[in-house]
């Protein structure tokens, strides 16, 4: 259900220092607001985000409550070899949205 | 106690201003207001913040554009028992539909009043492709919005307010003019008289609509022009009027009127 937006640069040098953004549409509710009915909204986040990169994991984080709607990342990595990027957010029900990118290294 | 409330207040109100200052110059350099002003009309995007501005204006990061992307998709998605989608007549939108979202809210004959972007999309379902027709302020209708919208981003708003047209943008205008509710204020009183100024943590608007539909942050969502109006509406504590009412088609009208010149911005996003 969630839309997902990244950006990698299609084409790096050997060495390069790349950054890579990552959007995801989420609600990311605390838990904590009411509705309009007076009830608690539940829970409902995503707790991890991963980044394998040729199989290999080479960035992750685990988000927590107070991460805004819909999370935002920006990180860096160095390009290694020409291959692809899998992106990975575990949801709180157990989905996973997954994206897939590939590299050229030269 | 209130004294030391208040000195709390400052040092933390200019903290965050000094804070603000730092990170908003970097994106203030070269970057031009005027286009969002004409003549005595101003655009939302003037009233906010840096860091808001700074959301709308990189597409990346817009949260609106997940409404256009939907829209795009939805574009091309048969529906309906005729088998068509909007593509299936209208083509590639990007070229028939650009500029006609600045044309909305416009008469129409066979309604015998004015219709807007929302209902139009709803009558092309129903009497081209058969298809029920799509829930005001759903996910789909504001994504089909948004994306038409887009399309029109950087033309400015010119609706037709001549002809058949002209009663009905009386009447909106009148509803604009008129005291309304428990608080018994009428739009002009803070969105033509005290724009610019604050209201409570947030500056006062002129109220116009050539970003929408937008991404709204206190609603986490994008929304429409209607549902705005409720907002505003139910803020004066007066009583709503329902999506796609008349009375809200006509104030549309004579809003977009009000507006004209402005570029379309959709999906704007605003606090």
């Amino acid at each position: 259900m969630a839309a997902i937006r990244v950006a990698v640069p299609s084409t790096a040098r050997k060495g390069e220092v790349i950054q890579i953004k990552t959007l995801v549409s989420h609600p990311m509710d605390n838990g904590f607001m009411l509705d309009f009915g007076g009830r608690f909204i539940p829970r409902w986040i995503i707790n991890r985000f991963e980044l394998e990169y040729n199989g290999e994991i080479v960035f992750s984080a685990d988000w927590h409550l107070s991460i805004s709607t819909n999370p935002y990342l920006i990180f860096y990595t160095v390009a290694t070899e020409t291959g692809q990027l899998d992106f990975k957010w575990y949801d709180d029900n157990g989905d996973i949205y997954t994206h897939t990118a590939k590299i050229i290294v030269t | 106690m209130i004294k030391t409330l208040w000195i709390v207040f400052a040092a933390f109100g200019g903290f965050t201003a000094l804070a603000f200052s730092e990170t908003s110059s970097a994106h203030a350099q070269g970057k031009e207001l005027s286009r969002f002003i004409v003549e005595d009309r101003i655009s939302g995007y003037v009233f906010l913040g840096e860091q808001v501005r700074a959301l709308q204006d990189d597409d990346f990061q817009n949260p609106g554009m997940f409404a256009v992307d939907r829209g795009r998709a939805l574009w091309n998605t048969v529906d309906g028992e005729a088998g068509k989608s909007c593509a299936s007549c209208h083509g590639d939108a990007a070229e028939t539909m650009a500029g006609v979202a600045a044309r909305y809210p416009k008469f129409d004959a066979n309604r015998g009043g004015i219709i807007n972007l929302e209902l139009r999309i709803n009558e092309q379902r129903k009497t081209h492709m058969m298809a029920p027709p799509l829930e005001y302020e759903s996910q789909d209708l504001l994504a089909l919005t948004t994306y038409i919208a887009n399309l029109s981003r950087g033309i400015p708003l010119g609706v037709n307010i001549e002809g058949e047209a002209a009663p009905f943008f009386e009447q909106g205008k009148k509803f604009f003019f008129k005291r309304r509710g428990q608080l018994d204020l009428a739009c002009n009183q803070c969105h033509d008289d005290l724009d610019g100024m604050m209201l409570r943590g947030d500056k006062m608007s002129q109220g116009q609509i050539n970003g929408f539909p937008f991404y709204r942050l206190i609603w986490n969502s994008v929304g429409s022009t209607h549902r705005m109006f409720q907002w505003c509406n139910t803020s004066m504590r007066a009583e709503p009027f329902t999506y796609g009412s008349e009375e809200y088609l006509n104030l549309e009208l004579y809003v977009a009127w009000r507006g004209r010149g402005l570029l379309v911005e959709s999906p704007a996003v605003r606090r």
